[in-house]
């Protein structure tokens, strides 16, 4: 379990050990013999409140991993160890993330995942920090997540730096290959972190693969309606539109283009957060030819394709919260296992040096430095007759792309 | 008095003993009972003394946080200095809302949704402007030595709170003993027969948002210190307003205890039905059933208790 | 940006989304003016109207537009209930309280909603949904032209029925002068839920006309109630006619404001109306001297 911290608190934690809350446990360890102590984890996710749902979704990906791992005998190093998943709703506020930490700490916990959203990641993994216990970061755009310099945070996704390098590279091909048709871009994003670090990364990448941002769009969340910003992309008339936002928005725009049938060599998104099955499969017409650039699954994977079958056999959606955080659940099994033991310091080097091959994920080898996996890779896709392919990169390629896409007629 | 007094003095011991013998989670919680008990006092002051609801208090706080973080990151400030200047422009901006409300002659409603739209005035430009970092928000670098008014051990928070939320206690006691706080209630009650009285309300009023400003901005500055990262939404957002709202007036507006009282009460329900949500099985999703249950105990605590949480202690001194 | 062809469609734009914010702030601006009460539930119960819509349409095909008189008298109903059985039972007719109360009451409507219905975002697809006219730079969808007409409509009906019938006269006693309409008989209690419900119908209205070109969340009916707060402020608290002119005026800016100083920082303009409204001209357009 934990150490003791080096703090003038290890007096508290002693006592606190003694007198562990059992509010927030699922379930006290099975007092049957020989049973090894399972192995808790922190999961910490906005389940309820604005984006709820993307909340919702990484914590079903984490349990279904803890779950699936459970019953192919847990963690054999540990003799058999299992995992045990804490349930926390961060309600979408860095103060209750904050809390929801600490009482997991109490509750001993040997690692946490979380946070979908940057700022309660941020605060989240800065408190558990105190404790030296690993924090895997499942989903959070924010490059500050892995750039403070500390030791126990770990992620597993790619920074937006990586999506937004690889989304221009494959755009550039993509253009090349049809001639050039795109010369033109405008950039349509959510006001948030997210949204604007990806359109500043964007606006100074474009021009060097030959395409003029002609305006740049910042929305908030949410939008009433994209009549306007409609109207301003008919009348800067650009070759591409580029989305950074997250699903409503993105969905809406979307539409609301269709519907005023606005000539465009492409939509290109990056991270868009609409991009989806839903979407495709609701709004077939809206979605076709669209392009997003976005954490996605390996689709040559078996394990990948099954769980998928899984998920949509229960009709819940595969979405990119799911299966990130379900890696993460194996990459922290994967860290135990080298371990052999969940003690902060033996996780934090296994985790360190982990090489763990992310079956789920088109990803390179697992390798940190200073928490960012370095083998992060994101993928592009394009919807094509209500389905989702993927047209780069090319090893994983399952289909040609449409470039440009048809005129309206 | 005396059995008060002494009730009180237990009650302070506990406090500081607290942290002590009580699991880090439990010390945590207690924080931010007290932070939310200082902020709400902040409410209090303008909201329930001087009887000016307010909407949007998060235009206060937001200003403090952002005011500390800005002079640290980008100027360099030491944030202990930083602190005092933050809480200055919360005054600052509290003494212009209420110039120009009250010299408008805004009243009730009319009042508190001109500091809902200042505070979405605020959230907008934070977003907007680059010296805010925009939609990006500001992080102050992790370096917890007391003299950055950082802390690893978050006991330190903790005992800060505590202080601040005695601070704010005892500034509202002294509102219930002197001239000012009459002034204020008179306004609160009659504002007319208040001015027949010779008061001269307008400056009065200024006078409680001022104060109010400068308390709920300190507060921010509190904030972006042990949390490090802010951004338009967490200090401008219509959240925090809610909160310095809610917990005052469930607690019992107007009252010394009243926002202590109501922070305890919503963020002991809080935790303890966010808990229960957690104990259900995991692929079930019935975590809203806490803030549901939430939702009804504040429905239940204000039908029943109309006053305020106040009221049941009813020795606990309401300035007539 | 200033073309004005460009600010002509956005003109129109405008207008077209000040339609359904006319709806949302019409029905804010009757409770607060019987009631004087700022009904924190807007948003929640705007938010339930659109579900209702949108499983109608799922489960029987209904049009929306079809579902109108179904969704209006239900929201009716569920408000004038939602008065009767907790809001006027519980706020001992203090201001504050109700206040307090609609929060509460909006919070255990969102995550009742979350609860049953889950996070996921949830849109009607209709055969005219694509159809649009084209007026010089303007793309005008046929949704939003049709809203904009049936919410001048339902306004101006209930206009009428304010001025014209029994119940619309009680009900505008009511809210001049409380206790002078419990002397001269009236049920201020019925009054009171009658207000209410017929507040959340007009949300009942605009949920309808909303969802062919908007969504449903948990969380989506908040969006719209700021610009209400600030329309109802802006015509007038308690005006009819205030509520739908300022509506359309608020479209007008917001969507101006977008074009010139962009999307983000154009919002500003609807927070910027409503704070300078209350500093010159607090009764508003259409409201009563204070």
């Amino acid at each position: 379990m934990n150490q003791p911290s080096r703090f003038p608190v290890s007096r508290r934690t002693f006592l606190a050990g003694s007198t562990a809350l059992a509010a927030g446990t699922l379930g006290g360890p099975a007092i049957v013999r020989a049973q090894p102590a399972p192995v808790k984890v922190g999961l910490i996710h906005p389940v309820t409140g604005f984006v709820a749902y993307n909340g919702q979704q990484s914590r079903l990906g984490a349990t279904m991993a803890i779950d699936d791992l459970n019953k192919a005998g847990g963690i054999k190093s540990m003799g058999g160890a299992k995992l045990e998943p804490l349930l926390g709703d961060s309600q979408s506020k860095v103060e209750v993330g904050v809390s929801e930490v600490e009482k997991m700490h109490e509750q001993g916990v040997a690692a946490y995942i979380g946070c979908f959203q940057s700022p309660v990641g941020i605060a989240a993994s800065q408190a558990a920090a105190k404790y030296n216990t690993p924090f895997l970061i499942d989903v959070g755009a924010s490059d500050l997540l892995v750039t403070r310099g500390l030791k126990n945070v770990f992620r597993l996704k790619p920074g937006f730096g990586v999506c937004v390098d690889q989304g221009i590279a494959a755009l550039d091909s993509l253009n090349k290959a049809a001639g050039s048709p795109a010369k033109s871009a405008v950039i349509v994003h959510e006001s948030g972190e997210f949204g604007t670090g990806t359109s500043k990364l964007l606006s100074g990448k474009l021009p060097s693969i030959g395409i003029n941002v002609k305006e740049v769009i910042s929305h908030d969340n949410p939008t009433r309606n994209f009549d306007n910003i409609a109207l301003r992309i008919r009348s800067v008339a650009p070759d591409l539109v580029m989305m950074s936002n997250y699903q409503n928005e993105y969905v809406l725009l979307a539409r609301t283009l269709f519907q005023q049938k606005v000539n465009l060599a492409g939509f290109y998104s990056f991270l868009g957060g609409g991009f989806n099955y839903k979407f495709v499969k609701e709004m077939p017409d809206v979605s076709q030819y669209m392009m997003d650039t976005n954490h996605w699954f390996n689709p040559k994977s078996e394990k990948a394709q099954a769980l998928k079958k899984r998920i949509e056999a229960t009709k819940a959606l595969f979405t990119y919260e799911l299966y990130l955080s379900y890696s993460v659940v194996m990459l922290l099994a994967d860290a135990l296992e080298h371990a052999g033991s969940a003690d902060n310091e033996k996780l934090l080097a296994a985790l360190s040096a982990s090489t763990f091959k992310a079956e789920l994920m088109p990803y390179g080898p697992t390798k940190f430095v200073n928490g960012q996996n370095q083998g992060g890779r994101a993928m592009t896709l394009q919807s094509l007759k209500g389905d989702i392919e993927v047209i780069a990169p090319a090893e994983f390629a399952s289909a040609k792309a449409v470039f440009p896409r048809p005129k309206f007629t | 008095m005396r059995r008060q007094d002494v009730l009180l003095a237990l009650a302070l011991a506990a406090a500081i003993v607290l942290p002590l013998v009580a699991p880090g989670y439990l010390v945590e919680v207690s924080m931010l009972v007290f932070f939310l008990a200082f902020i709400g006092q902040s409410w209090n002051i303008s909201g329930g003394f001087a009887g000016q609801t307010s909407f949007g208090h998060a235009v206060f706080f937001g200003t403090g946080a952002y005011t500390s973080t800005i002079l640290q990151i980008t100027f360099g400030w030491n944030a202990w200095l930083a602190w005092p200047a933050g809480a200055i422009a919360g005054a600052i901006v509290g003494w212009i809302i209420a110039v120009l409300s009250f010299r408008a002659g805004l009243r009730g409603s009319y009042f508190a949704l001109i500091t809902l739209a200042f505070a979405e005035a605020f959230r907008i430009l934070a977003n907007s402007v680059s010296f805010t970092h925009a939609g990006l928000g500001m992080l102050i670098k992790a370096d917890p030595r007391p003299a950055n008014f950082q802390f690893r051990d978050p006991i330190w928070f903790y005992y800060l709170a505590l202080a601040l939320c005695i601070v704010s206690l005892l500034i509202a006691w002294q509102l219930t003993r002197d001239r000012f706080g009459a002034r204020l209630v008179a306004v609160r009650e009659n504002e007319d027969a208040a001015r027949a009285l010779g008061i001269d309300v307008f400056a009065e009023k200024v006078k409680a948002l001022t104060l109010s400003g400068a308390i709920a901005a300190a507060g921010g500055t509190f904030y972006a210190q042990k949390y490090l990262y802010i951004d338009p939404n967490i200090a401008f957002g219509v959240d925090k307003s809610i909160e310095m709202l809610l917990v005052t007036m469930v607690g019992g507006a107007g009252t010394i205890f009243g926002p202590l009282l109501g922070a305890l009460a919503l963020t002991g329900i809080n935790e303890a039905t966010r808990a229960l949500a957690s104990v259900v099985p995991a692929l079930k999703n019935v975590q809203p059933l806490s803030l549901i249950v939430y939702g009804v105990m504040l429905i239940l605590i204000v039908g029943r208790l109309p006053d305020g949480l106040a009221r049941l202690f009813h020795r606990v001194q309401r300035h007539a | 940006m200033l073309d004005p062809g460009i600010l002509f469609a956005g003109v129109l734009n405008g207008l077209m989304a000040g339609g359904i914010y006319v709806l949302v702030a019409v029905g804010l601006t009757l409770i607060y003016g019987v009631l004087h009460i700022i009904n924190f539930a807007h948003g929640s119960l705007l938010m339930l109207a659109m579900y209702a819509v949108f499983f109608l349409w799922r489960l029987s095909g209904l049009d929306p537009y079809a579902a109108l008189p179904i969704v209006i008298g239900a929201a009716f109903a569920f408000g004038y209930l939602l008065y009767r059985l907790v809001i006027g039972r519980l706020s001992h007719g203090r201001d504050e309280n109700i206040l307090l109360i609609t929060l509460g009451i909006s919070i255990v409507i969102d995550n009742v909603a979350l609860l049953l219905f889950g996070g996921n975002t949830q849109t009607v697809e209709t055969p005219y949904a694509s159809s649009f006219v084209q007026l010089g730079d303007a793309f005008l969808p046929l949704p939003k032209i049709i809203s904009f007409v049936a919410s001048l409509f339902i306004c101006a009906v209930l206009g009428l029925f304010l001025a014209r019938s029994d119940t619309g006269k009680a009900i505008r006693a009511v809210a001049r002068e409380r206790q002078g309409a419990r002397l001269v008989g009236i049920d201020v209690d019925n009054i009171f839920a009658l207000s209410y419900g017929i507040g959340i119908a007009c949300l009942g209205a605009a949920a309808c006309l909303l969802m062919p070109t908007y969504y449903v969340t948990p969380s989506s009916g908040h969006a719209f109630v700021l610009v209400a707060f600030t329309i109802v402020v802006l015509g007038g608290m308690g005006s009819f006619a205030g509520a739908a002119v300022g509506g359309l005026i608020i479209g007008v800016v917001e969507s101006l404001g977008g074009l010139v100083l962009g999307e983000q920082l154009g919002q500003i303009g609807i927070s910027a109306i409503f704070i300078l409204i209350l500093l010159l001209k607090p009764s508003g357009l259409f409201g009563a001297r204070q």
